[in-house]
């Protein structure tokens, strides 16, 4: 009983220490001056909360470890998947969007790029196991690329997407070539370094991309050939209504976008479970698990650590140049380190390698945030503390990947 | 699976000829030669610290030797990386176990085959008929090693649960499965109990056998190596001490001396 007072009164002391700057001092503005007003108040409230809540711990915890025990087990990704559910699950996903209101349908095609996004991720990270955290440089690349690609030589977004994927994944082979020996921590500070490299070189080469204040005006993707426009940008082009006879709809643009991310999304989905059934994929994995192992038998590992570079640069490059023709316009603050890490934080949450968790992860990540909006100030506190749940309860993530079961012939 | 799928030209598979391999200031190889033909079981024994492991991983490449050279079948392959000498017919399991442990144990084997199935991007992604041919043969290579490994049961077991026995036999299967020449075994018989030593023995037998297999194998259990091996290295310190048949190795006097120290 000593001993949980004494802790108990260490706890509250910290806690002022920690709560101080923060409620304790507070900034007033009295006209032109600022003021500084304690207020301690706040501090005693926080200190006396602290001070009791160590006291009670042993009893605090009674109900957590009930709770522990009482949670539900999530069951493991499912392998094969029954063709109908997925049939079914597509058919909802093109469908709803019809019936949807347009900030719904603005927050789906968010999820999807995500999706596409924490897939091409999953790539690197979960199946060839090399932690990077410098992911959101290759969507950047995918994302100038288009603009580049606008500005000056006025092409559209369907010519620029394989332009912008290929531009991603040429940049993720020539990261992986000097990367090739580090693995682990030593990777992750690299690819770190990477990332921030090319936002501020996209900031610095203000004369061909216009540094922090980007490129504007880039056109949304066309149908056929068609703008989706109230007016064609070209005198007597053909608009995609008047072709199909409907009145102008600022709706339908925001249907169509949701549609392309959702095919972008399944096209990866599609793309990223045969590679890894595939040889390359399962040197992948074996990579992950056994370099040393893999080389005596006949892997080469370098070919193997830049594809997997490569093809998971490749998708973000895609997810890149649909952001650009979704907002219509880039700048380099929408790749700052803190969307790596969230792309990141889907990967993990999800479960690392599991394509079914990765997605559901994606889900939560993007569509909570918008749900609880008037909580957006404690959004990362959210974040955080969802994060440290998971690894206590589930830390291989809320879908673990599963082995595939194979019969074998006789 | 064929009898003896390379048919011998000369006699001497793998020549290994003045290796030497330096740490710093300690040579952990001094000048070591031997010669490996094809279908012999050929040994490397001695004291702990010896060397052996060290020259084990000078020809599987994955050290450079200081000195030395190392051919297979003619071919020199000294200071090639590592993953080039499989191609050369030439792999290794290790002292301890080294599998794709989170993978399958029929995935460890299909990993293994990579080199043989075409690896190509289309194909794969379109499941072309091919690609469909070459996985179903490639699982088929895998499932006749299961059995003759007697693991056929476990081929959906995460290959980190297998007992330890089991582990050291799926080991041996993902080298065999790549159809090597020469097969070398970094002390196969640790941590086996009696009866899965007397197996290992048989097996090791049988794969010289049945595949044409030449072994080059480090081992501490005498009774093995003793029964198993055509010719003996003996190591300490660095050095050959001698290399004879097990009988002659036996009753060398500087290897009695080596393993029971002076008088």
């Amino acid at each position: 009983m000593a001993n949980n007072l004494k802790f108990a009164f260490i706890a509250a002391l910290l806690t002022a220490v920690i709560v101080m700057p923060v409620f304790g001092l507070q900034l007033v503005r009295q006209g032109a001056r600022t003021l500084l007003e304690p207020n301690f108040q706040y501090v005693l409230i926080a200190m006396g909360v602290v001070f009791v809540g160590q006291l009670c711990r042993p009893w605090l915890a009674l109900p957590f470890k009930a709770l522990r025990r009482g949670l539900p087990v999530l069951p493991s990704a499912p392998t094969g998947g029954n063709k109908l559910i997925i049939f079914l699950f597509v058919a909802a996903a093109v469908i709803w969007p019809f019936f949807g209101t347009r900030s719904a349908v603005d927050i789906a095609t968010l999820v999807a790029i995500y999706v596409m996004l924490a897939l091409g991720l999953n790539i690197v990270v979960g199946f060839a196991g090399l932690l990077d955290l410098g992911f959101v440089g290759f969507y950047a690349v995918g994302a100038y690329t288009y603009a580049l690609m606008y500005q000056y030589m006025d092409a559209g977004f369907w010519v620029a997407l394989p332009v912008a994927g290929m531009m991603a994944a040429l940049f993720g082979f020539l990261l992986g070539f000097p990367v090739l020996r580090l693995r682990g921590d030593y990777l992750a500070i690299v690819t770190l370094g990477f990332g921030e490299i090319i936002r501020l070189l996209l900031i610095n080469l203000n004369q061909y991309t216009g540094g922090p204040d980007g490129i504007s005006g880039i056109p949304k993707p066309t149908v056929f050939g068609m703008e989706m426009t109230r007016r064609a940008s070209e005198e007597g082009a053909q608009t995609f209504h008047q072709f199909m006879g409907w009145t102008f709809q600022n709706q339908h643009m925001v249907i169509y976008l949701y549609l392309v991310a959702l095919a972008f999304a399944l096209v990866t989905l599609f793309v990223s479970t045969r590679l890894i059934r595939m040889p390359v994929g399962r040197a992948w994995e074996a990579l992950r698990e056994d370099e040393i192992a893999c080389r005596s038998l006949g892997l080469n590992p370098t070919r193997i650590k830049l594809s997997a570079f490569t093809l998971g640069a490749m998708f973000a490059g895609f997810g890149g140049a649909f952001f650009a023709a979704r907002q219509g316009l880039v700048n380099p603050e929408s790749f700052t380190f803190i969307e790596s890490a969230l792309i990141l934080a889907i990967v993990v949450l999800g479960g690392m390698g599991s394509q079914v968790g990765v997605i559901l992860a994606a889900i939560i990540v993007t569509v909570v945030p918008e749900l609880a909006r008037e909580f957006a100030e404690y959004r990362m506190l959210v974040f955080g503390l969802v994060m440290v749940l998971m690894m206590v309860w589930r830390p291989q993530g809320l879908l673990p990947m599963q082995r595939p079961h194979v019969e074998l012939e006789k | 699976m064929s009898s003896n799928p390379h048919p011998s030209t000369g006699n001497a598979l793998l020549e290994v000829s003045g290796l030497s391999m330096r740490f710093g200031g300690l040579l952990a190889v001094d000048n070591i030669a031997f010669t490996v033909n094809r279908d012999e079981v050929f040994a490397i024994i001695g004291p702990n610290g010896a060397g052996k492991t060290t020259v084990f991983n000078c020809v599987g490449g994955f050290y450079k030797p200081t000195s030395g050279r190392i051919h297979m079948d003619d071919q020199d392959i000294s200071g090639l990386p590592s993953h080039k000498m499989a191609g050369y017919g030439l792999v290794r399991t290790f002292q301890n176990v080294r599998l794709f442990k989170q993978l399958t144990v029929l995935e460890n084997l299909m990993v293994a085959q990579h080199t043989q199935v075409s690896t190509g991007l289309l194909p794969g992604l379109f499941k072309t008929p091919g690609y469909l041919r070459a996985e179903k043969e490639a699982r088929e290579r895998a499932a006749q090693w299961l059995d003759f490994m007697g693991l056929r049961e476990f081929s959906n077991r995460e290959a980190g649960n297998l007992a330890y026995g089991h582990q050291r036999r799926l080991e041996i299967a993902r080298c065999m499965i790549t159809k090597p020449r020469l097969l070398m075994l970094d002390e196969p018989a640790a941590g086996l109990n009696p009866q899965e030593k007397i197996d290992l023995q048989g097996m090791i037998d049988r794969l010289r056998r049945e595949f044409g297999v030449a072994v080059l194998l480090i081992e501490h259990d005498m009774s093995l190596i003793m029964g198993i091996s055509d010719r003996i290295l003996v190591m300490e310190h660095g050095r050959a001490i001698t290399t004879g048949t097990p009988a002659e190795v036996r009753s060398d006097e500087r290897v009695i001396k080596a393993y029971l120290g002076e008088d």
